[in-house]
């Protein structure tokens, strides 16, 4: 007997689109205003290659953010998909370099080390209760840590691994259309959101992901082991976590045991900038590859301009800000 | 075989050092309709979470069926046939008519891929509008998600779940307790509709002109034991109250404090 049922149940007919949609719509007319501007403003932004540089930026935090979004619709947070990101990498440069042994054996490791991480996240949350924020804020610190501890904190080099480099700056789209030199890092950015979103639609994990973040009760009363389900989701995004960390490493031949932290907040700002809701329950993967494509054409354009690096990240930060109001101005109008 | 599709005996539930639930016995029969009435802590919903499963009881048995039963969860009760409309409804508000209705129990397609199996979606939305013809129950696009609807149309999704899965048991928990007039009304009507399919059913309510009006016997909890166990045709409104306030006791109940 609640009295938000009765409230909220008197929404009107306008508002039957669903809220995701507007703001994915908002979000994508801002990203075509962002890059009209840009146009504008320098003759040197609207460029293939500078065009492919854009997108070859937003792949990591577009793959690193696609792991956010999951976690979000699920109800949760998670601050520590860019230290992860950072201990795939690492733990691939142990199995490629310090041991010598070949790619097959070691990207799947990476991958399977990001799994793992997600899910002992997720045991964190799911059966010993402690808040997502805190968890994963204590496990961004656990992954950053041991980073450093595995690699001495020095980087590891790839330099014995022919071909990992390829990986993100190969181009297979350029090798059968030599015109459009797309790396295959943006190749892989969206077989990971493509994928995640068949995951999120059309399976019972997707399903139990948006039921997690509407109304984890009512899936406990439909019976539905929530715990292992909340497992599911944090395992997944360990798992794109890992693609994140080999992208990374690929794209610079090297892991970088320092570098990570900060990156979770890149993530989870195109997340919201993409219109999912911080509340959970809502959210697509367009929507969050539109906002991590805005973040990283305002940051190239703003550098075209020549306004200084401090100055981009005051913009970044309005924007967010920016974008979190007018959902709140769109969900009470 | 008896007619009897529900009995408990000697039902407890302590939480802690708080006795919620004291020895009920309680006994309903195929095709009936029973009211619980109580004040608010009488232990009308700690009963319902016993047999439901949500909730492991202290001591006391219950039969459903014809089999004593252990439910771990309430899948298990589910399983079994017991639908419950809960006062929280547990609904999902960001997903539709379709998904609510088998939300736990998904129809899936190539299960052997674990938590990736594929949803089927025209199978459930044609079971469905199949469970919603069956009740009458009126929604006008079931691919509305749940926060798009008026209370009344909510309570109307939670309730055809019963309907849906041919239940042998329903139990609400106040279905209009947040309705208006109209609202309550529908709901009413689907209750009628269960009566008359000859769906036994437990309706927990707060409203005496509800329960007078829909139910057959009204049992009547207080202070976590049961007190009275009255036919409609031998009681009214003022008559429940006294005992729900403590003013009676049922002869049969005397010494339960």
């Amino acid at each position: 007997m609640s009295t938000e049922t009765v409230d909220s149940g008197k929404r009107s007919v306008g508002e039957l689109i669903s809220s995701v949609a507007q703001q994915k719509l908002l979000a994508f007319a801002g990203l075509i205003v962002l890059l009209v501007g840009f146009s504008l403003a320098s003759p040197n932004f609207m460029q293939t290659a500078n065009m492919i540089a854009i997108l070859q930026a937003t792949s990591v935090n577009g793959v690193l953010a696609i792991a956010a979004t999951l976690v979000i619709i699920a109800g949760g947070i998670d601050l520590s998909v860019g230290t992860l990101m950072t201990f795939c990498s690492v733990i691939a440069g142990v199995i490629l370099t310090y041991w010598g042994l070949p790619m097959y054996i070691g990207v799947p490791g990476a991958l399977l080390a990001g799994v793992a991480s997600g899910a002992f996240t997720g045991l964190l949350i799911a059966r010993f209760r402690i808040p997502p924020f805190i968890a994963t804020l204590g496990m961004m610190l656990v992954f950053k840590g041991l980073s450093l501890a595995i690699s001495g904190a020095r980087p590891i080099y790839f330099n014995d691994t022919p071909g990992f480099d390829l990986i993100s700056r190969g181009s297979l789209i350029g090798y059968f259309v030599p015109s459009l030199p797309i790396p295959n890092g943006v190749l892989i950015l969206f077989v990971v959101a493509i994928a995640t979103s068949y995951i999120l639609t059309r399976t019972v994990l997707g399903r139990f992901t948006f039921a997690l973040g509407s109304n984890e009760e009512a899936l406990r009363l439909s019976g539905v082991d929530i715990n292992r389900w909340k497992m599911y989701v944090y395992s997944l995004a360990g798992g794109i976590c890992g693609v994140a960390g080999i992208l990374l490493a690929s794209r610079i031949n090297s892991a970088q045991p320092a570098i990570g932290q900060g990156y979770e907040l890149d993530a989870i700002a195109a997340v919201v900038i993409g219109g999912t809701s911080l509340k959970g329950g809502q959210g697509t993967m367009l929507g969050t590859i539109i906002g991590a494509l805005i973040i990283s054409v305002v940051a190239n354009g703003l550098r075209i301009l020549s306004v200084p690096q401090e100055w981009q990240i005051v913009v970044t930060g309005t924007i967010i800000i920016v974008a979190v109001y007018l959902d709140i101005l769109r969900r009470r109008g | 075989m008896s007619d009897i599709i529900l009995e408990t005996k000697g039902l407890t539930k302590h939480y802690g050092g708080v006795h919620a639930l004291t020895d009920a016995d309680f006994v309903l029969r195929k095709g009936e309709h029973v009211a619980i009435m109580g004040d608010n802590g009488a232990g009308k919903s700690t009963f319902v979470r016993q047999i439901t499963g949500v909730e492991q009881r202290t001591s006391g048995t219950i039969t459903f069926d014809g089999k004593d039963v252990h439910f771990a969860g309430p899948i298990d009760a589910r399983e079994a046939g017991i639908e419950t409309v809960f006062q929280t409804l547990a609904l999902a508000d960001d997903l539709d008519v379709p998904d609510n209705l088998f939300l736990g129990r998904e129809i899936t397609r190539f299960n052997w891929l674990g938590p990736f199996r594929l949803l089927d979606y025209k199978a459930m939305r044609e079971a469905t509008i199949a469970g919603l013809e069956r009740t009458a129950v009126k929604i006008p696009n079931i691919n509305n998600t749940i926060q798009n609807m008026s209370g009344g149309q909510r309570q109307c999704v939670a309730i055809a779940r019963t309907a849906t899965f041919a239940s042998k048991l329903t139990i609400m928990d106040e279905p209009t307790a947040a309705l208006g007039v109209q609202e309550t009304a529908q709901v009413e009507n689907i209750v009628r509709t269960l009566k008359e399919a000859g769906e036994p059913l437990i309706l927990i309510s707060h409203n005496m002109r509800q329960v007078m009006d829909l139910v057959d016997r009204i049992v009547v909890f207080r202070r976590g034991r049961i007190v009275a166990n009255l036919k409609k045709e031998e009681t009214d409104g003022q008559d429940i109250v006294a005992y729900i306030t403590g003013a009676k006791t049922g002869a049969e109940y005397e010494g339960a404090a």
